[in-house]
């Protein structure tokens, strides 16, 4: 089951070396992101576009807010 | 979105998925940094240093602690930091000695620190404003943005384009 987690967190995780990854569409990922993250819509979300992802490693999603 | 998007991370096999819900708007408004085309944002240019007070006290000693300062307001904050008013050059040329909440402006308009910066500037100029009040969404203050400052860095963004594309913490 997916952790909820808050900003603090986030920092936490990324500095343990987790994953970051914006679900938005690409041109409002190109428009502001976090430091760090990549981009892999919702919608193309699939076995194929996460191969780039480390499994062994946490990854944190987001988008803009509780959309 | 990202609800789905976890679940869906966890359908693929994923075993350590965490979801921040709040997200980049949540991010932004804590003066964190973004990175991206929208441009640079007011949080990188807020000063921090700016005086604060509390309701309790009294005007006189304020006046006379902000005029050391060299700043022209003075932000009245609870014990939390959260925003209740502010003391403007009016307030504090006063020659009253009444308590500070009897002096201020109670509820003074603010901006969160990842307002872009010509959205700010076009806000300061149309509404002559010298100053904006920059607090996080949770009320709590972030500083005080100078029109000069934020002028003065949108102009430099748009000579050097690298600095509009990243973001960097400014508080």
């Amino acid at each position: 089951m997916p952790t909820p987690i808050d900003r603090d967190q986030v920092q936490g995780l990324l500095a343990e070396g987790a994953q970051l990854v914006e679900v938005l569409p690409q041109p409002e990922f190109e428009e502001e992101h976090l430091p760090g993250a990549i981009n892999i819509p919702l919608k193309t979300l699939d076995a194929e576009t996460t191969r780039r992802l480390e499994r062994e490693r946490p990854v944190t999603v987001y988008c803009h807010d509780y959309q | 979105m990202s609800p789905r998007a976890a679940w869906r991370l966890e359908s693929i096999g994923f075993e350590q998925v965490y979801d921040y819900v709040a997200g980049k708007a949540d991010w932004g408004s804590f003066g964190l940094p973004l990175e991206g085309t929208k441009g640079a944002r007011a949080g990188e240019h807020v000063r921090a240093d700016v005086p604060t007070c509390r309701l309790e006290e009294r005007l006189r000693e304020v006046r006379h602690q902000v005029s050391a300062t060299g700043w022209d307001t003075c932000i009245v904050v609870n014990a939390s930091g959260v925003v209740l008013g502010r003391l403007g050059r009016k307030a504090l040329a006063s020659e009253e000695d009444v308590a500070v909440q009897a002096a201020m402006t109670a509820g003074p308009s603010t901006v969160r620190p990842s307002i872009t910066l010509a959205a700010i500037v076009e806000r300061m100029q149309s509404q002559k404003l010298t100053s904006a009040l920059v607090t996080r969404s949770d009320g709590r203050l972030g500083g005080v943005l100078r029109r000069t400052d934020a002028e003065a860095a949108l102009e430099a963004a748009s000579s050097d384009p690298s600095l509009s594309s990243q973001g960097r913490e400014g508080q």
